[in-house]
């Protein structure tokens, strides 16, 4: 050990107890900020997992549709959409990056339970179901799941059957006939409100529409009524099989989502017209790989003429990237008060340390020791302090997490409904472990040098008459 | 009073008119007052003077740790003001030694490890480090307390340990300030006469500030200064 660190980790065992002081502040903003750290990855990936199971990674749409379309989705349909699937799935760029590829269709209306006359405007969404439920199944992070798979509720090849939000079922009056718990009973009022002149209008007009919808059978499952203007601009009517309500985390959209088989959205969206896709959603088997599948696609749009553009999860659902950023502004905030107390708590020991060795650095100096060599001394303490804090409350933050990951603790982290096993993310946290340890030390080192800078300053024979 | 200048044999200091004037409590003093004098070399040479006659800024000044207000000082020929700070440092760690009156030993080095200190500082290499580090404890007779920290040695011991660090390297100059002020008589005595034999043995040249009659009894050249200018100096025959 050279002599440097030899006099550097004994005077931090000279005073024991101070040394420990500093190297327990150390370790506890390592501590802090690593458990933070590996709460909001955790968070922040379960959030991403959450919307890419949902909306996949990339939707293709119409020029113009993310911007204009959402008003009017009939009028940006992709007429060519198995053509435009064919040329992604067969790419052999995307090929390999592609998990689902998938058409959609999106719309809104109003949903109608005419058995207790409810109706609420809805936002519906027309899936291929085997391609929901293999996007379900996308978990890049390996996150655990709460409860046990539940078996589909919409299949291929059952074209009038979806899926509700359990707000919407209960505005429905769905309740009983879900078996859905925690539903407050409809008061007599609403159980049989006074039938308004639009609610008959929407009746008459679905018994002259609803014939063929009908008569796919539902199995015994209740019925809604779904009533949205074609592209045409014409009033139509298609019924669903209501197979399951589904909680959605948000308020707004659990009182407003109908999840249904393609056909019957585009069904109901172009009646006897072309039958289009809204939207194409692509489902990478990786994150990371969505730059180069969108540029990619840019590509292959631009080669083939096509009037096509492409976003991403976090520019469909904005909350993703607010979240990440307040969580970042939180973690900053957390690492700027962990580092401030870091910067005093070093400054304050080795200033201390300073003050008691005056003599001791003046005789250095007369040995022959230069300034920049007393400076060297006391940053190297203030840097194995940062070493064995940084140290320490790094591995007593893998120690809680460890804990808390074996707690069996769970919540219910924004924009879901159920909840789910909390975890502190400690695998693929190389970066914040090495970022955690390596500012600190360095902070601790930078603190060390403001008394070290006074130290080498001191004149040699000031210093030794200092008793 | 008697001056020698450029007397006989080469010298290991040579101050011309050096003053050193500093503040004190916004009162202006003047430690040093013109002196101009030689040191011979290999000698064992002592500064004598009442407290307060200026005799410690003047081993301060020649132990190149402080620096003269006017006036030019020659420390083993080399013209300190003419260094940078590095080069004063690098030339007090090659050619002078201290031994301070309270010892100031590193507290947590033991005895081996303050005496092997000022080689370190000198990049000597380790065989021939641990060599003369184990040479000279056996010098002062610290063999057995090789492993012992400062806060385990007696005054003395600690004061056989600061001389056996301030020559292990070989100095040219070993400067002592009042280095048996803080022992018994005893044990002064005992101090003294090691350091007799080792200037000696090491044909070093030592410069003590005192008043102990006991160790002006020791000394070769002896400069009695009052007031911070040299009032006597006399030479015992080599």
């Amino acid at each position: 050990m050279s002599l440097l660190l030899k006099i550097a980790s004994r005077n931090i065992l000279r005073n024991g107890r101070r040394s420990l002081m500093t190297t327990l502040a150390i370790a506890v903003g390592a501590s802090a900020m690593l458990l933070f750290g590996e709460y909001l990855a955790f968070m922040i990936l379960g959030l991403q997992t959450t919307m890419v199971q949902r909306i996949g990674h990339l939707t293709v749409s119409r020029q113009g549709y993310f911007e204009l379309g959402s008003g009017n989705p009939a009028a940006y349909g992709i007429s060519d959409y198995r053509e435009v699937m064919k040329l992604i799935e067969d790419d052999p760029v995307l090929k390999p990056m592609l998990n689902v590829a998938t058409p959609n269709v999106t719309l809104f209306g109003i949903a109608g339970n005419f058995d207790v006359d409810a109706s609420k405007t809805f936002f519906g969404s027309g899936v291929v179901p085997s391609d929901r439920e293999r996007m379900k199944q996308w978990n890049e992070y390996g996150f655990e799941r709460t409860a046990p798979a539940q078996a589909p509720a919409m299949t291929d090849a059952e074209p009038n059957r979806g899926v509700i939000g359990v707000g919407l079922a209960r505005i429905l009056g769905l309740c009983e006939r879900l078996k859905l718990g925690d539903c407050p009973a409809r008061s007599a009022a609403a159980a049989a409100p006074p039938v308004s002149r639009a609610v008959k209008d929407f009746t008459e007009l679905a018994k002259g529409d609803l014939e063929a919808t009908r008569a796919a059978p539902g199995g015994g499952l209740p019925r809604i009524d779904l009533l949205a203007a074609t592209a045409g601009g014409a009033p139509n009517v298609v019924s669903l099989y209501v197979a399951r309500a589904e909680p959605q985390g948000v308020k707004e959209l659990d009182d407003s989502y109908v999840v249904m088989p393609l056909g019957l959205a585009q069904q109901l969206l172009y009646g006897r017209g072309e039958h289009k896709a809204v939207g194409i959603v692509l489902q990478l088997h990786r994150t990371g790989d969505i730059p180069a599948a969108r540029a990619r696609l840019a590509a292959l749009f631009k080669a083939h003429g096509l009037d096509l553009e492409v976003h991403d999860f976090s520019e469909l659902q904005p909350v993703y990237k607010q979240i990440i950023g307040m969580m970042g502004a939180i973690f900053s905030f957390i690492a700027a008060i962990m580092g401030v107390i870091v910067l005093f708590t070093v400054v304050n020991t080795m200033s201390m340390s300073v003050m008691e060795r005056v003599n001791e650095i003046g005789t250095t100096r007369a040995l022959g020791v230069r300034r920049a060599g007393i400076r060297r001394q006391f940053v190297a303490e203030g840097l194995l302090l940062g070493i064995l804090g940084a140290s320490a409350g790094l591995l007593a933050g893998a120690a809680i997490a460890y804990a808390v990951n074996h707690a069996g603790l769970s919540w219910t982290p924004p924009m879901q409904a159920r909840p789910v096993p909390l975890r502190l993310l400690s695998s693929g946290m190389q970066a914040l472990v090495i970022g955690v340890w390596l500012g600190l030390v360095a902070l601790a080192t930078l603190a060390a040098l403001i008394p070290a800078n006074r130290a080498a300053r001191m004149q040699v024979v000031d210093a030794l008459r200092h008793v | 009073m008697s001056t020698q200048e450029g007397g006989p044999g080469p010298l290991v200091a040579r101050l011309r008119e050096v003053v050193k004037t500093y503040d004190d409590e916004g009162l202006r003093v003047t430690a040093v007052n013109g002196m101009t004098f030689d040191i011979p070399r290999q000698r064992f040479a002592m500064i004598v003077g009442p407290s307060g006659s200026g005799k410690t800024t003047l081993l301060n000044l020649l132990g190149c740790i402080d620096t003269p207000s006017s006036g030019r000082i020659e420390v083993c020929g080399q013209d300190v003001a003419a260094l940078s700070d590095n080069e004063v440092s690098d030339f007090r760690s090659r050619y002078i030694g201290f031994i301070f009156q309270n010892f100031n030993l590193i507290p947590v080095l033991s005895a081996y490890e303050n005496v092997e200190y000022p080689l370190l500082l000198l990049g000597t290499g380790a065989a021939e480090r641990r060599e003369r580090t184990e040479s000279m404890l056996e010098s002062v007779g610290l063999t057995a307390q090789r492993e012992h920290r400062p806060s385990q040695l007696s005054g003395g011991q600690k004061q056989r340990v600061a001389i056996a660090r301030a020559l292990v390297k070989g100095p040219e100059l070993v400067l002592a300030d009042e280095p048996t002020a803080n022992l018994d008589s005893h044990t002064g005595a005992a101090i003294i006469e090691l350091m007799r034999r080792v200037q000696h043995e090491l044909a070093a040249t030592f410069i003590f500030s005192t008043h102990d009659p006991q160790l002006i009894s020791h000394a070769e050249e002896t400069y009695t200064i009052r007031d911070g200018k040299l009032i006597e100096h006399r030479s015992e025959a080599a």
